[in-house]
């Protein structure tokens, strides 16, 4: 038993050690948002003398910081309302009716999977130019959807096949039309997948920054990582703002993540556990 | 009598329930992959194919100097790229999984904080460590400072850029293949654990000998990301080098180059669609056939263990 907790010490001390790398890098950026650049240079390891909210204002009022927030923020939930009603209705299909090429359009869907879109991003591009969709968040959204759709399909087919048939028979006995029956029983009742989809989509198109880097050019349409980029080269020298840039650009998504940390790790990690 | 027409009217509505899905699908990921394979065999003027040219870009690619050379550095740093990542990211991720596994006191708390950093944006990220490892104002030589360390310029240096880039990834990522494994372990049940701790098994072998062989499906996936994202890796290496891969090269990788060569770059004046395009399809090929393999081979281990 002794050794047991020599063990269990040990153990906490790794973990606690783990604790420290991880939160160190933000702790620093958000102690460091509230400093000045000499502050910064000659004291980093300090707590900042005073709580100093100009290089939060900074960025929030005299940047682009808050166009590129609004930019995400409809592009992200726009793609992913759309991956949840485009996905759940061709899982349904898949799922819940026979007809003649169900298993080919599930093996499509499937397909899907393993293709990195990456790889086929000079196509994208042209097509994107040929139907005058270059340079817009619309055409950001297509291909989001398209990304997403895969896995959203798959994991949809899959919850909706296990679910019990009695509801939807009785509904139908009523005389429930099939959009009904989808809308308001089997929709209700795959909540839980639903909330999978979205986090496992959500976080990578939020995150994304290859497909803005390469479609989007007017700076009033870029979304808030490629924003980043573009703000980190213009305050290069004052790291207050900076970090403050940085601690803002990460805060919402930060916030979601510890409120919802659970629903988040299983989203995210589901995807791989197939 | 009302039959045919209902027939008639379910399949318009299964047609009406797949088209959305179909028309995306087949406008942004198979007709884009099959042009992709189609642009390869074509010489490009600007955004349109000029003319066909059998396999020369594949062979410019492959064989033309000064191409072939940089190819074959991009693809030598893809797979320290992976090593590296496998050793230190998804060793350490093992680690933190079976301390994990202990249910110890605020055993919650720190899977929260593992899986941190994997939310936040490979932007984000890059930038944070950047500044913290600049050579005269960031933290990391400020800390080696202290106890006597003169910390080298770790992304200026062609010796250390790509260790240091790949140090933050795994800081990004450690999370994600750490709670996989610990998905993994939890699926042992706690009957196989006791029985083997009750025969006299410590942790080590606890660890090597029944953990391990029984986590071997955690480890194919976890071996398979590893291996798609190492290959298709970009947004670290573009925020902390650049799209040259700078120090001269040293942090050069396929996603970068493939960048260059679709979109050019001031210095490189690389820009060839058709060339691009011919990269893409080799990098999808070696990735199919590889992790095809790897999977296969993975998957009979995961039996034989």
């Amino acid at each position: 038993m002794r050794g047991e907790g020599v063990k269990n010490t040990a153990i906490q001390l790794l973990l606690a050690v783990n604790a420290l790398v991880m939160l160190f890098p933000i702790a620093l950026m958000v102690l460091s948002a509230f400093k000045s650049n000499a502050e910064i240079f000659d004291s980093p390891f300090t707590l900042p003398e005073t709580l100093d909210f100009s290089n939060l204002l900074h960025v929030w009022s005299d940047t682009e910081f808050v166009q590129y927030l609004l930019n995400s923020l409809v592009i992200t939930t726009s793609a992913v309302l759309l991956i949840l009603l485009a996905g759940t209705l061709a899982a349904y299909a898949l799922a819940r009716y026979t007809f003649p090429l169900n298993a080919s359009l599930y093996l499509f869907f499937l397909a899907g999977l393993m293709v990195p879109l990456k790889l086929a991003v000079i196509p994208l591009f042209v097509e994107l130019d040929t139907i005058g969709l270059l340079d817009t968040r619309l055409g950001l959204v297509l291909i989001y959807v398209a990304m997403g759709l895969p896995s959203g399909v798959f994991i949809m087919t899959g919850f909706l096949r296990n679910l019990p048939g009695e509801l939807e028979e009785a509904a139908r006995i009523e005389g429930a039309s099939e959009g009904r029956i989808l809308a308001q029983i089997m929709v209700p009742l795959a909540r839980p997948a639903l909330v999978i989809v979205a986090i496992q989509n959500a976080v990578p198109i939020w995150n994304d920054f290859f497909f803005p880097l390469v479609f989007i050019t007017t700076d009033a349409r870029k979304t808030l990582p490629q924003g980043l980029t573009v703000f980190m080269g213009e305050y290069s020298t004052d790291w207050g703002v900076l970090f403050a840039g940085l601690m803002l650009a990460a805060l919402p998504i930060t916030l979601v993540y510890i409120l919802l940390s659970k629903q988040f790790i299983a989203g995210m990690t589901q995807g791989a556990v197939k | 009598m009302a039959r045919p027409k209902r027939r008639w009217q379910r399949g318009v509505w299964i047609a009406l329930l797949l088209a959305p899905a179909l028309l995306v699908m087949t406008a942004f990921v198979t007709l884009p992959l099959l042009a992709a394979l189609r642009y390869a065999f074509y010489s490009f003027n600007g955004l349109a194919p000029a003319g066909f040219v059998g396999f020369a870009n594949f062979a410019t690619i492959l064989f033309e100097a000064p191409y072939s050379g940089w190819t074959l550095r991009a693809l030598g740093h893809n797979m320290i790229v992976f090593v590296a990542l496998m050793l230190l990211q998804n060793g350490l991720a093992y680690l933190i999984a079976f301390a994990l596994l202990k249910t110890l006191p605020g055993h919650r708390i720190h899977q929260v904080i593992v899986f941190l950093p994997v939310v936040l944006s490979a932007v984000i990220v890059g930038f944070l460590w950047k500044l913290m490892l600049h050579p005269m104002f960031g933290v990391v030589n400020a800390a080696l400072a202290l106890i006597g360390i003169d910390g080298p310029p770790w992304l200026g240096n062609e010796d250390t850029a790509l260790g240091a880039i790949i140090f933050t990834n795994a800081w990004h990522w450690v999370g994600f293949p750490a709670l996989i494994f610990l998905a993994g372990m939890q699926r042992i049940g706690a009957e196989t654990m006791e029985a083997a701790r009750l025969d006299g098994a410590g942790d080590w072998v606890l660890l090597r000998q029944i953990i391990w062989p029984l986590v071997a499906p955690a480890t194919t996936i976890v071996f398979t990301l590893t291996f798609i994202g190492s290959f298709n890796w970009f947004e670290l290496p573009y925020v902390m080098a650049g799209a040259t891969g700078s120090p001269g090269g040293a942090t050069d990788v396929l996603g970068l180059y493939a960048y260059r060569m679709a979109f050019g770059s001031a210095t490189a004046g690389l820009q060839d669609f058709g060339r691009g395009s011919a990269l893409a399809v080799l990098m999808f090929l070696f990735l199919a056939v590889v992790s095809g393999l790897a999977l296969r081979i993975l998957r009979r281990r995961e039996i034989e263990l």
